[in-house]
């Protein structure tokens, strides 16, 4: 079986355009002086920085949608979960510095009258334990959750649902203040990640390099992944399942394993959102959330990698400009996208533009002829 | 038209006729008001207090009016409770309900010019003064449903000055039942008042023994501290058994609450179970259809409360049909132009209703405005139903009995009507029915709109119980979806026993667990349930399972 | 393939975003207007409850640039819709502040939004109006809390039951998230210290938009059949106490039998319930629509008339945005300048008329004095108002009641200190 070369085409530019940003933005903001129209103002930094760890988890997304055929409308809960990670040694940062002055409780269990940390939140101080954690525990209950379901069989829809019940069963869960995470106000008023001030400039300008960095890995990882045997058979599995466990592949591993791979994918980009919108609350585990992420996946394009990428950066830029300039209207156009998208651009964006591509350079090729698309037809 | 219409505006004749009696009792009263006015006794000087603007006093002014045995005291204190008793100038008024005044002290005519008199304010301390004295003056009324009534006012204020009415009206009593809540009302005097015998007060407390409910058992556990010790012993003795019987109740009451909880869930799934267990499709929107219905059952009620106020009782029954008709439309509308695209391809289905359901949550927004719009409760869906220590009330009886004919008449339909036998054809095995010569596209249409429309009046029966609000529907799509998964795809059956396990499960759990902490772990005990098996309980068996 | 078409869209969005975002900054610096934000939520689930404000909020700008503005300057709203998602108020905050330059933002609504854009409004330095009655135990430099703090809601509402209804037997049932658990975190202690038992406390937590509430009332109606008079305080939120009172009223749970009364219950709510069988049911707040003053009446006219709505109500959160609104006007006129360090300064001690007679007065600790009225369910959906307190109450940043926080105070005027430890005689220790 052949395998495709890492760097393809479609490689080489979302490579290149992410590293075109990593370096123009921090210039526009830092370099480009105030006033001048280049100027990136200091509240797009963090934006954008949302946006890519957005287009992060799209990708996670994708990765198992577009490729193996899990639809997860639960995926926003490992997001969480690795937001929570992060979340977790943030609060341990803030240290005596809270209202209530407690060197060691956060202060909503001040607030609480609780007397000790509970035992989860021990290790959170060192970054290296959280930093495994936002892999882990995300990791973790992807592989346990996937391995009941994957074994068992359960698949397409149902699969789908009982995601949906995951993410709403975490929810419930987290929205509790007996949990011991903030409950309903979740973990906020971050002082400094490492050392240094989450609110600083310069941190937020580290941060979007950072979430760029991870999206380009998370790209190439993902990119490997589907390009090797080990991806072939994912599309083995998408495509004809039973003919593929019948080939003697055990199909279940291989869902299983990307199942997990795509969890600690969606993980990191909690991690990363985290610091740069300075919240995390249990609304993120929101079956609404998660069924979001679907859909940037498939207005880009779904299988495409990219198109995950475009999806979550073009829809969220949209909702953005939505919420300040049309409020009323943001429902209708996101239903709207959702319709239009899955009854006429079944391909996405990226499909619909290679189609196009495709269609124009064949009537280049084919001269002046003036032959009706009869392609179009078949 | 207009014509119809304000005939059922008017009232009906039998209001008529009382009105007219009403008012030729009134004259009657008015005349003996008239005989009496010069002399100012108790009830004038009881009148006064209510001028004084507190609630102290006109809680003191109500015992004092109910005393005086004034033929006006009952309007009073009638009037005080509608707060139709005014106050102006130093006087007090009766502002009957057709708009006329009287003078309360003397029961002389005084227009019907309100002007600057203000109504006498009511808290919830003068509204209880003015049950127990309202008990006690209608004790002996020739309407068994008022001597009911006033029973159990007196059973609860416990007020010793109406033992002798209570004493006449057990003497006359004709009907059981009345007469029971007259002497449980005795019993509740004599236990607690000082200087009744002991024989008397072990009478009582085996009254309330047999009365066995929650509030005999706060009666018997809470006597004066002065009680003798053998009258103590008893009432200790009856208390304990009134809490085994309530604790062996108990389980039958988290029981019905199970069901009622479960015919909700049947309620909001069954429509689901037809569009998603026969047809095979995901519809995220389902929830909005219920929801639909919601909202035609508030315009049915504005437009009844405008135009036909006599109509209000049967509100609801209006609503069934339209609330069908709009949901089921909405429903054609949606799978004529989305969903019969996306046949085959479940998860682009799902994705395109959910973009549905976004846009009608937020049409209803646009058009209703974000708040909840008021459902009312039509008078025969209020009080409850008390079966041994159960209480059942009579709207969560009529949203299970409804659940259960809504679920008999849909399996009727699919069995006996060649539109359920099409559907049903069409579900085992769309090529073969549709060789057959049934025009499945129209099929897939017509069961879609039927299961959008069983959605529909599901909302008439939520609005009862629920938020009427542009997230109506969002709150039970993920119950649903359990619901119809748990019970078996394609099997109604299943998601009957589905909804009823799942109700009954989350009642039991709810009293140990909490509210919260029981439905995880019911989502969890799903989760784990659908991984050992896949095709929910009632699974359907054949190729259909491969499709 | 399809590469050069996403490139070229890729930067066209771009250009557009930049082109976009630089030409509204430019409009910005051009005009001589001061710009108010507006944050509350128009879409999402508080949209409920927030749209209202934002009404409120143009309203008082309309009504100050009739009067000529504010240091000879018009007043410009800037709305912005959060959407009820946490973390796009501290988006939309950012935004608010830095790209469209406002003086001062009026907004949030939950206490996780104020938690949300608390972080934002420190480190750019600009003032937020926050105007729910909140669970306290906060005092932020830039934040003025405009609602009840606990002491001005919670505790003068217990005492009306313990004297007037005698009751003995207290069920706190609320939604668990932080208000509620604070607010009967600290009833709890208070009840305790006033000598009633644990037995006679029975606190009960439920979850968000909780429906089905037949064996809490059910439990609610058992507890208080214990022979001693039993009262409810609900902290019950949003969209779960439409199914709980309709709950009461078919459980037949009667005002006269066991009274509930309510912290999160306003006109607006109750708009959407048919009050009929809930008559006599209690809320405690700072203001009811039915109160009798002129300026009360002014108000509900100009709100009528500025909405088109004979029928709109007028509730709590809106005075606080009146009185909130009015201290910043006399501050900006006070200081000359909209400059937030000098308008911080010149707010404490500013006096306005609040809508309910009185006149409330911004303390140092960033909350004001406010009445407390405690009104009980009429059956057209309004408050009859059945006892008030003599006097305004001042707002407690720290509750007296609560373990952690008893000896900590808030002073920005001398003490320029959040949390001052009275003890340790430490600013934040």
């Amino acid at each position: 079986m052949r395998t495709q070369p890492l760097f393809d085409r479609q490689t080489t530019l979302v490579l290149s355009l992410l590293t075109i940003a990593a370096i123009l933005v921090p210039a526009m903001n830092g370099l480009v002086p105030r006033g001048s129209a280049l100027h990136l103002s200091d509240h797009l930094v963090p934006l954008l920085g949302k946006y890519v760890c957005l287009a992060l988890l799209a990708l996670s997304v994708d990765l198992i949608w577009g490729f193996c055929g899990i639809l997860s409308l639960g995926h926003g809960a490992f997001f969480a979960l690795g937001g929570y990670a992060m979340g977790m040694y943030l609060m341990r940062q803030i240290g005596a510095r809270g209202v209530y002055a407690d060197p060691v409780l956060p202060d909503f269990m001040v607030f609480l009258n609780w007397k000790e940390l509970p035992w989860f939140w021990h290790g959170f101080e060192w970054f290296p334990f959280a930093a495994l954690m936002v892999l882990l525990v995300p990791g973790a209950l992807a592989l346990v959750f996937g391995w009941f379901a994957f074994r068992s069989r359960v698949t397409g829809v149902y699969f789908s649902i009982i995601t949906q019940a995951m993410t709403f069963a975490l929810m419930l869960a987290f929205f509790r203040n007996d949990m011991g995470l903030g409950g309903n106000n979740g973990l906020t008023d971050f002082k400094e990640l490492l050392g240094f001030p989450v609110q600083a400039g310069s941190t937020r300008i580290v941060l979007f390099v950072l979430s760029v960095l991870a999206l380009a890995c998370g790209y190439l990882l993902c990119r490997w992944a589907v390009g090797s045997t080990f991806g072939k058979v994912l599309v083995a599995v998408r495509d004809a399942e039973s003919r593929t466990r019948f080939l003697g592949y055990r199909v279940e591993h291989y869902k299983l394993a990307v199942f997990t791979l795509s969890a600690m994918l969606a993980g990191v980009a909690g991690a990363l959102y985290v610091p740069q919108v300075g919240i995390i609350n249990p609304s993120e585990f929101a079956p609404a959330n998660s069924i979001e992420v679907v859909i940037w996946v498939a207005v880009g394009g779904r299988g495409t990698l990219a198109g995950a990428i475009l999806g979550a950066l073009l829809v969220n830029a949209g909702k953005t400009w939505f919420t300040a300039a049309l409020p009323e209207f943001w429902l209708f156009a996101l239903g709207g996208l959702f319709v239009f998208v899955t009854l006429f651009m079944p391909r996405g964006m990226i499909g619909a533009a290679g189609d196009l591509w495709e269609r124009s350079s064949q009537r280049l090729r084919a001269g002046r002829s003036p032959e009706p698309a009869t392609h179009a037809a078949e | 038209m207009r014509a119809a219409v304000a005939a059922l505006a008017a009232p009906p004749f039998k209001v008529h006729f009382m009105f007219c009696l009403r008012n030729v009792l009134h004259a009657f009263v008015l005349l003996l008001g008239m005989a009496s006015a010069a002399l100012a006794g108790p009830y004038e000087e009881a009148l006064l207090k209510f001028t004084n603007d507190s609630y102290a006093d006109t809680d003191a002014a109500i015992g004092s009016v109910a005393r005086s045995g004034n033929p006006l005291s009952l309007d009073v204190i009638e009037a005080l409770r509608d707060e139709r008793l005014l106050i102006g100038s130093g006087q007090v008024f009766i502002r009957r309900t057709s708009g006329e005044l009287i003078n309360a002290a003397t029961g002389q005519a005084w227009g019907n010019q309100v002007g600057e008199m203000k109504p006498v304010r009511v808290n919830n301390r003068v509204r209880r003064a003015i049950e127990a004295a309202l008990g006690g003056l209608t004790l002996l009324s020739s309407d068994a449903a008022r001597r009911l009534e006033a029973a159990r006012a007196v059973f609860r204020s416990r007020d010793e000055a109406a033992l002798p009415t209570l004493e006449k009206a057990i003497a006359q009593e004709s009907l059981p039942h009345v007469r029971d809540a007259l002497e449980s009302a005795r019993a509740a005097i004599l236990l607690i008042r000082p200087d009744a015998p002991p024989m008397q007060k072990l009478a009582s407390i085996e009254t309330l023994r047999i009365r066995g409910d929650q509030e005999a058992l706060a009666l018997l556990s809470n006597l004066p501290s002065n009680a003798p010790s053998e009258v103590v012993a008893a009432a200790g003795k009856a208390a304990d058994g009134i809490r085994t019987h309530l604790a062996f109740w108990e389980a039958f009451q988290s029981v019905w609450y199970g069901i009622s909880l479960g015919s909700v869930l049947l309620l909001a799934a069954i429509g689901l179970a037809i569009t998603f267990g026969t047809m095979g499709v995901i519809n995220m929107a389902h929830g909005e259809m219920v929801m639909l219905g919601a909202y035609t059952t508030f315009m049915v009620q504005e437009l009844i409360r405008t135009y036909a106020p006599g109509l209000f009782e049967a509100s609801l029954l209006i609503a069934l049909p339209l609330a069908f008709l709009v949901a089921g439309l909405v429903g054609v509308i949606l799978e004529r132009t989305v969903i019969r695209f996306l046949y085959g391809r479940p998860l682009e289905t799902l994705l395109a209703t959910w973009g549905v359901s976004l846009i009608l949550q937020q049409g209803v927004r646009t058009i209703f405005g974000p708040t909840n719009r008021e459902v009312g409760t039509p008078a025969w869906m209020s009080g409850a139903l008390d079966i041994g220590a159960m209480s059942l009330t009579y709207n969560r009886i009529a949203i299970v009995v409804f659940a259960f004919s809504v679920f008999a008449s849909l399996l009727l339909v699919l069995r006996y009507t060649s539109l359920g036998l099409y559907v049903r054809a069409v579900t085992q095995n769309r090529r073969m029915a549709g060789s057959m010569g049934i025009r499945t596209s129209r099929i897939d249409a017509l069961a879609f709109g039927l299961g959008s429309g069983v959605a529909g009046i599901a909302g008439v029966a939520l609005s009862q119980i629920d938020n009427v609000s542009p997230n109506l529907g969002q709150g039970y799509i993920i119950d649903s979806f359990m619901v119809v998964v748990f019970g078996g795809v394609g099997n109604l059956w299943g998601t009957l026993v589905g909804a009823m396990t799942l109700g009954i499960a989350n009642k039991l759990l709810e009293p140990y667990a909490g509210a919260v902490l029981g439905k995880i772990a019911l989502l969890i005990a799903i989760i784990v349930f659908i991984q050992r098996r896949p095709r929910g309980l009632f699974a359907l068996k054949g190729r259909a399972v491969e499709a | 393939m399809s590469i050069f078409d996403i490139t070229r869209r890729n930067l066209m969005t771009l250009a557009a975003a930049a082109l976009v975002s630089s030409a509204t900054a430019q409009a910005a610096r051009a005009e001589e207007t001061i710009k108010v934000g507006v944050l509350h939520s128009l879409s999402g689930t508080m949209a409920i409850s927030e749209t209202t404000l934002k009404d409120v909020m143009l309203m008082l700008l309309e009504e100050q640039n009739k009067k000529g503005g504010l240091l000879g300057k018009k007043l410009e709203a800037v709305v912005v819709d959060p959407a009820s998602n946490w973390p796009l108020f501290a988006e939309k905050a950012r935004e608010l502040i830095s790209q469209h330059k406002v003086s001062v933002v009026f907004g949030a609504w939950t206490s996780v939004s104020r938690k949300s854009v608390l972080p934002v409004f420190k480190e750019l330095n600009s003032i937020l109006f926050y105007p729910v009655q909140y669970e306290g135990e906060e005092s932020e430099r830039n934040v003025f809390y405009t609602g009840a703090a606990p002491n001005q809601q919670a505790i003068p509402a217990v005492d009306y039951l313990a004297k007037e209804e005698k009751v003995e037997r207290w069920v706190l049932a609320g939604t668990d998230y932080v208000y509620p658990r604070t607010t009967n975190k600290i009833l709890e202690a208070y009840l305790k210290s006033k000598g009633v038992k644990a037995e006679d406390i029975m606190i009960s937590y439920t979850p968000f938009g909780h429906s089905d509430w037949q064996t809490i009332v059910a439990d609610i109606k058992k507890f208080g059949s214990a022979g001693k008079k039993t009262a409810v305080v609900s902290t019950i939120n949003g969209d779960a106490n439409v199914p709980f009172y309709k709950e009461l009223a078919n459980q037949g749970v009667k005002a006269t039998d066991i009274p509930v009364v309510a912290f999160s219950v306003g006109e607006e709510e109750l708009a959407g319930i048919d009050t009929k069988p809930l008559v006599g049911h209690l809320a405690a707040w700072n203001y009811f629509q039915s109160v009798e003053t002129p300026e009360n009446k002014a108000f509900i006219e100009k709100w009528k008339a500025f909405t088109k709505n004979e029928k709109r109500v007028s509730n709590d959160p809106m005075e606080a945005h009146v009185i909130g609104f009015n201290m910043w006007v006399k501050a900006v006129e006070k200081a000359g300048t909209t400059d937030p360090d000098k308008v911080i300064d010149a707010i404490v001690g500013i006096k306005v008329p609040n809508l309910t007679g009185g006149v409330s007065e911004m303390l140092p600790n960033h909350h004001i004095t406010k009445p407390v009225l405690i009104g009980e369910i009429k059956e057209d959906g309004q408050f009859d108002t059945v006892w008030q307190t003599d006097g305004l109450v001042a707002g407690d940043a720290w509750s007296k009641h609560l373990e952690g926080s008893k000896d900590l105070i808030a002073d920005w005027q001398t003490l320029k200190c959040g949390n001052y430890n009275t003890v340790t005689k430490k600013c934040g220790s």
